[in-house]
């Protein structure tokens, strides 16, 4: 069955990204281990892209050492294939419009779907553009990824009539990056897209604490958290495995309403 | 199920976040409803006659044509507009439309910082917050700039990401924007970006060609053989331009910037080296790698130092109305001081780009053929960095 769906059953999903590659593709490869052992329902691998606009310094920094130290897309699809004899979790690709359009659509998703990538989030593809991929994604089984921001507001009804896999519901204004506070009208923003359409909501940007992750988890289907991720692989560099999954542990428990078990 | 909107052929769209989708629509639907209102259009007239001092000169450059010893040459004085550039243009239309809709803020790029100056400028006019982002790298070639923005009352913002220059301005500016849309218009400088930004400034400049149709036509009675202009982005090229699109027997040719040559890495020649993608909301022509990496592109000017083009110059290109052709920093600096000595015209590096193939290309054609240049911007900007290049100590 759908990797993507079995990953909302039942659970809130916790959804964790990494920039691939960064600081470099073994690193990558066991962290998508780790948080697999972790508890994370679904990972995103980001492609590292030249001018990431819709990110924050800590995910364009990330994206600077990874293509200095080599990272090429060719490189993730190896890497994804042999992580997937290992894991089964979800494994989505991140990456904006324009690696995709020139490596060649179809030949992108076609390797997609050869390595087991089960679905792609591409932020500078809007609903109105999203037919640039959604025919090629449809024939290679590839699930592409819809966003609503708080400024879509009626726009919401027909991207998420049209929604599939999950709806990646930005909380807040502005580019990712931690936030100390989230943007309050998340809840409403997920009611209008629950009165049009089944598909589950997930939240990003800004989440970094155990807290703000139950708490978005309690309004919604998924939490996805990214910035807080790659600022311990920032931090940690090749030795990131560890304060990786511990971090990704404290998530999942907090999402599971479980006690935060914190020294 | 797809609204494509903002086509030139396969070229150009809204290849942006979510978060902005709204404030694109919001723009468009403003803009088609001012462009034919009287009023608006009485306001713009008013503010580029009275302010800008439109309409520029067409100036017949007698002794760079006796010089060359060809085709007659014309030079469209843009430079001579209030701030220096034909960016005053956009610029007026863009703030109007931004006071229509209510914001009290305006953000743009820069990349030399004539379009920073003509923003502050009009935000100064009209009573608007301005904020200016131009690549760190920028602020260093054009510092006079920067403190010309500063005195009229805006803040700028040194852009330390990527390579520091106009790409990564622009993404600064749109990374800026999602953080605050309400109460903030982005004022996009040139031709490119999501629509409806490359089919509206096209539109606020196309009074270039315009004028220029009309000037020819009092002077000499008949259409110019070539229309040439300098093409980053490509606003005052297509201003240009676009009153000629449909008289198939006037050449239209865009200069690119070549830096070290189109043979060197070190180029920004969008058309000779680029390839198709999709970027800053578009999709166009784009310095690039194998795997859609953006190239840090280079010239020696900081307003053509950009990886791309607007989508309706690749469509132009495409179906061969228009040429555009790489002029390298070598040829550049070198018509910049032909016409400061020939004419008593110190040109924008710019500028120069436009000059330099016109240079080679008048001798060639009869002494009846007819060449409009199209000086888009004053030198003063650029006389420090071309004594720079030049090893001149002036004790800036």
């Amino acid at each position: 069955m759908n990797r993507i769906k079995k990953a909302f059953e039942n659970k809130k999903a916790f959804i964790a990204f990494i920039t691939g590659g960064d600081p470099d593709i073994e690193t990558t490869e066991k962290l998508v281990i780790a948080l697999t052992e972790a508890g994370a329902d679904i990972i995103e691998i980001g492609i590292p892209f030249s001018d990431p606009i819709a990110e924050g310094a800590v995910i364009q920094e990330a994206s600077e050492r990874s293509l200095a130290n080599g990272c090429t897309v060719d490189k993730l699809f190896e890497m994804v294939k042999r992580v997937r004899e290992k894991v089964d979790t979800p494994l989505l690709f991140m990456t904006y419009i324009n690696p995709v359009f020139v490596y060649g659509k179809e030949q992108f998703m076609k390797k997609c779907a050869d390595c087991g990538i089960d679905g792609i989030i591409v932020p500078d593809l809007p609903f109105e553009e999203s037919d640039e991929l959604s025919y090629i994604c449809e024939q290679h089984g590839i699930t592409q990824i819809s966003m609503i921001a708080p400024t879509s507001e009626e726009r919401i009804k027909m991207i998420a009539e049209n929604a599939g896999g999950f709806l990646y519901c930005v909380s807040s204004l502005g580019v990712t990056g931690v936030r100390s506070e989230i943007n309050t009208g998340v809840s409403e923003m997920i009611q209008k897209v629950k009165a049009v359409s089944s598909v589950p909501c997930a939240v990003g940007f800004g989440i970094s604490t155990p807290e703000q992750a139950r708490d978005m988890a309690a309004v919604s289907d998924g939490v996805i958290i990214g910035s807080a991720i790659v600022r311990l692989a920032a931090e940690y560099g090749r030795d990131c495995e560890g304060p990786v999954k511990k971090y990704a542990r404290e998530i999942k428990y907090a999402m599971e309403n479980k006690n935060l078990c914190r020294k | 199920m797809n609204i494509r909107r903002g086509r030139f052929g396969e070229y150009g769209g809204q290849y942006i976040p979510e978060t902005l989708m709204n404030a694109v629509d919001e723009l468009e639907q403003a803009y088609l409803r001012y462009r034919d209102d009287s009023g608006f259009k009485n306001e713009l007239t008013n503010l580029l006659n009275n302010y800008a001092g439109r309409p520029s000169l067409l100036y017949f450059a007698e002794k760079m044509t006796h010089d060359l010893g060809g085709a007659k040459i014309y030079l469209k004085r843009e430079d001579l507009n209030h701030t220096g550039s034909h960016k005053i243009n956009n610029v007026l239309g863009q703030i109007l439309l931004a006071k229509k809709m209510g914001k009290t803020r305006v953000i743009a790029e820069t990349g030399a910082g004539q379009h920073g100056v003509a923003t502050a400028t009009a935000a100064a006019l009209t009573g608007l917050e301005c904020e200016i982002f131009m690549g760190k790298e920028d602020t260093e070639r054009q510092a006079l700039n920067v403190f010309r923005m500063e005195l009229l009352g805006a803040t700028v913002h040194p852009v330390t990401s990527g390579t520091m220059t106009l790409k990564d301005a622009v993404n600064e500016t749109m990374r800026e924007w999602t953080k605050r849309i309400h109460d903030t218009h982005y004022v996009l400088g040139s031709v490119m970006g999501p629509h409806p930004f490359p089919m509206m400034v096209r539109d606020f400049q196309k009074i270039i060609g315009k004028e220029i149709k009309e000037q020819i036509m009092l002077a000499e009675g008949r259409l110019p053989n070539a229309v040439i202009a300098c093409v980053g982005g490509g606003s005052n090229a297509i201003g240009a331009f676009y009153e000629f699109l449909d008289d198939p027997s006037v050449r239209l040719i865009g200069c690119e910037a070549a830096g070290l040559g189109v043979d060197n890495p070190k180029n920004a020649a969008t058309m000779a080296n680029g390839a198709v993608g999709i970027f800053h909301g578009m999709k166009s022509y784009f310095c690039q790698d194998e795997y859609g990496q953006i190239a840090p592109v280079y010239s020696i000017s900081a307003g053509l130092d950009y990886p791309g083009i607007g989508p309706e110059h690749a469509y132009l290109s495409d179906i061969s109305r228009a040429e555009y052709v790489p002029v390298s920093d070598n040829e550049a600096v070198e018509a910049f001081e032909y016409l400061s000595r020939t004419e008593g015209i110190i040109p924008a590096i710019e500028s120069a780009h436009a000059i330099s193939y016109a240079k080679k290309t008048a001798p060639a054609m009869a002494r009846d053929q007819i060449i409009v240049i199209n000086l888009s911007g004053r030198g003063d900007k650029d006389v420090a960095a071309i004594a720079r290049y030049k090893g001149v100590n002036i004790n800036e």
